[in-house]
């Protein structure tokens, strides 16, 4: 399903250097692969340069989705091929209603697959169902996007849609930071609910704790902008057990902490 | 109402959204019969004449005139606003034009002039389609006689009066000639003064005592006639306990010269009763590189009485130049005074407007909530006063003023005035500028949403307090416009 070879990418306009090194990736569809790292290995830059985030510009490299490069594709156009972000810092927006911005994004893509949009009726019932579902409370709905949300509030509401979107490829950026237990427990629900063969997660995050709700089939770790390991579930134990020591030849090692 | 984009969309900087020719240019080719070009005693007495006005009027016309010259003399033109323009030159316009039928006013839409009736078609007046209308009376100035007006029947059944200012002065004009100048004197300002000597026609709507006029009474202005100026008069009277709401919409057909507008607008809300007047102006910005566009100079004010209260709300999308300060005199004790606004600039367009909350009776409150969005080279700027006389006990004021920019050549300016003279007074302010983020735009084109629906919805938030004071249909418009205006700008 997305295939990612040889990707170099850095900051556009940036002094410095790449951030991005040669990153290699494949991803086929059901599979949950998780991307360790410690902070500054790239994790974030790769979630964003998968989702087109413009402040980023690949130099070396390609992104491939089902055997065709979208390098070029806006990001309004990956969301339609199914890729979706969780973001790490989800922007506030004063006065959208986020069911108001969920259906905007929904009728974007059925208009872009050529599908009948929903009606007001058909959104609400779906919209309904889903906050419901992951258990957000009703009366932020009625809030402004994000405004006023606390940091957990925030990434429910990012797993709400998540669960309206139901993308085929699903980025979450660190969605676990800041978490406390039950709303990593939220999170894993909206994951594990949504498990299929058809959809492919790519979990980014720094500790192993929200690998202990979700099972990733494949782990990998990224330092200095490569995946220089890949394992099974036994690789995030050694993390947790080792920290990312081994991983950091000549650079200061520092402690993966597990976590709640 | 909804316009689905099929421009390619990329999210670099620098979109190029395709640049739209303003949507509502064409021009109407209606004779129109016109006063000598310049402005004179002459040219006043013949818009009197024509309009076969009482002696009164005439002789009030006369009095601003003369008045206007003397302000003329000594270089009386507001220079405080932070508007740049070259001199105009009041000799070089047009100061009357009418559509050729005025003479025998039609008596329905059948006998209205097709071309008129096309042209209502294009700006989306739908004159002819009673069932869109429902529940709104539409009293049409079509470069400066009305035309047509609708439900006149229901309405008169209720004693409300809704009509235009000429009719007014014809079959009312002990209640014109009482209120008329009562709030804006024809000694207020320049431009008021101008208009007070040559206005050519306008709305009036007068609601007896107790009544509550039942649908939003409405009103669409456009400036048709090349070279000429317009200056509409409106005198809307809420009598003790009534309520009323008025709407205003513009648009302008594209022309090469810049146009003088010089409206006045008097609210007069006695004891317990409420106006809400609502706009959306939209009228002819100038094209991108700045070249021509309204001039939009325009007074309005309200007097509230005893527990009255006066809502003014304004989304101001058009034109190339904004000199407009809605205000409220809040004379009675417990009187309420209100102004929403958003005011868009982008190209070359510049804004100078806000409000005036003058608080004389005890228990007053005013709110102002203003907020100013500025794109390509457009400058914008809030200017409002509050005051507080020393008789106002207890009064309060809350002020919000909001810039966002967009691009970095744009500008946003806040200009408060605050006087307060009765040491029981508590006045807020709050201030902020914001610029719509990258981060943002990301987040919502991370979920599909094209790079101009992302701006138009982050604007249309932003905008959200001040929309959300729009009668529905009105905000559905508001919101479109808003896109429409800032197409090109984005990105």
């Amino acid at each position: 399903m997305l295939e990612v070879t040889n990707l170099h990418a850095r900051v556009v306009d940036a002094e410095d250097g790449e951030i991005l090194k040669g990153l290699n990736l494949t991803v086929k569809s059901g599979e949950i692969h998780a991307i360790m790292g410690p902070n500054g290995s790239g994790k974030s830059t790769f979630a964003n340069v998968l989702a087109g985030r413009p402040d980023y510009e690949v130099t070396e490299g390609d992104i491939k989705l089902d055997g065709e490069s979208i390098l070029e594709t806006p990001p309004n156009e990956r969301a339609h091929k199914g890729i979706f972000l969780a973001f790490q810092y989800p922007a506030e927006i004063p006065g959208v209603r986020p069911w108001q911005f969920m259906k905007a994004a929904l009728d974007s893509r059925n208009e872009a697959h050529g599908e009948k949009k929903l009606s007001v009726r058909e959104f609400s019932k779906l919209f309904d169902s889903k906050v419901a579902e992951v258990k957000i409370n009703p009366d932020l709905m009625k809030r402004s996007l994000n405004e006023g949300f606390s940091g957990g509030e925030k990434k429910r509401n990012e797993m709400l849609q998540l669960a309206i979107l139901e993308p085929r490829l699903a980025v979450l950026d660190e969605t676990d930071s800041g978490l406390d237990v039950d709303a990593m427990g939220i999170v894993a629900n909206a994951v594990n609910a949504l498990r299929s063969p058809e959809r492919s997660f790519i979990i980014v995050t720094h500790y192993v704790r929200l690998l202990h709700h979700i099972t990733p089939d494949i782990v990998h770790v990224l330092a200095d902008g490569r995946l220089v390991e890949t394992g099974g579930p036994e690789l995030a134990e050694e993390v947790e057990r080792e920290g990312y020591k081994r991983f950091l030849s000549g650079q200061e090692a520092e402690p993966a902490p597990a976590g709640a | 109402m909804t316009t689905s984009s099929k421009q390619p969309q990329k999210i670099s900087r620098n979109t190029d959204l395709s640049d739209q020719e303003y949507r509502w240019g064409f021009v109407t080719d209606v004779d129109a019969d016109m006063a000598p070009k310049g402005l004179s005693e002459d040219v006043v007495r013949f818009i009197s004449a024509r309009k076969s006005e009482p002696e009164w009027l005439l002789e009030w016309r006369l009095k601003a005139y003369r008045h206007w010259l003397t302000l003329q003399a000594s270089d009386a033109e507001p220079k405080w606003a932070k508007v740049k323009y070259p001199p105009i030159d009041y000799q070089d316009m047009f100061y009357y034009s009418a559509p050729k039928r005025a003479e025998d006013a039609p008596q329905s839409l059948d006998e209205v002039d097709p071309e008129l009736l096309e042209a209502f078609e294009k700006l989306g007046v739908p004159l002819h389609e009673r069932e869109k209308l429902a529940g709104v009376a539409v009293d049409a100035v079509f470069d400066s006689v009305s035309v047509a007006t609708t439900f006149a029947a229901k309405l008169e059944e209720l004693g409300i009066i809704f009509c235009s200012f000429s009719e007014a002065v014809k079959n009312h004009p002990d209640l014109v000639r009482k209120h008329l100048g009562s709030v804006v004197p024809y000694t207020d300002n320049f431009f008021a003064t101008l208009n007070s000597a040559v206005f050519s026609d306008g709305s009036f709507a007068y609601v007896p005592p107790g009544v509550r006029c039942p649908i939003e009474l409405m009103t669409y202005f456009r400036i048709n006639t090349e070279g000429s100026g317009q200056f509409e008069r409106t005198l809307i009277i809420a009598d003790k306990g009534a309520f009323v709401s008025y709407l205003e919409g513009c648009t302008a057909p594209i022309r090469r010269t810049s146009q003088l507008h010089a409206a006045v607008v008097e609210l007069v809300a006695l004891d317990d009763s409420e106006i809400k007047y609502s706009t959306v102006q939209n009228w002819f910005p100038g094209t991108k590189e700045g070249v021509g566009g309204v001039y939009n100079f325009v007074t309005k004010r309200g007097r509230a009485d005893r527990a009255a209260k006066i809502s003014w709300t304004q989304v101001e999308t058009g034109s190339a130049i904004t000199w407009k300060y809605p205000s409220v005199i809040l004379r009675g004790d417990n009187s309420v005074g209100e102004f929403y606004s958003v005011a868009l600039t982008n190209n070359y367009q510049q804004a100078d407007t806000g409000t005036k909350m003058i608080h004389i009776g005890k228990n007053t409150k005013s709110t102002i909530v203003a907020k100013g969005i500025s794109a390509g080279h457009g400058q914008n700027t809030y200017r409002g006063q509050v005051k507080i006389m020393p008789g106002a006990e207890n009064a309060t004021n809350h002020t919000q003023c909001d810039s966002l920019l967009i691009g970095d050549k744009c500008g946003a300016h806040t200009v408060p005035y605050i006087e307060v003279q009765n040491p029981t007074a508590r006045l807020e302010h709050e201030a902020s500028t914001s610029k719509v983020s990258d981060d943002q735009l990301f987040y919502l084109m991370q979920r599909g949403i094209s790079d101009e629906e992302a701006h138009h919805m982050i604007i249309t938030g932003w905008s959200r307090d001040v929309i959300k004071e729009l009668p529905f249909e009105f905000a559905m418009e508001a919101s479109q416009l808003l896109k429409v205006s800032l197409e090109g700008a984005v990105g």
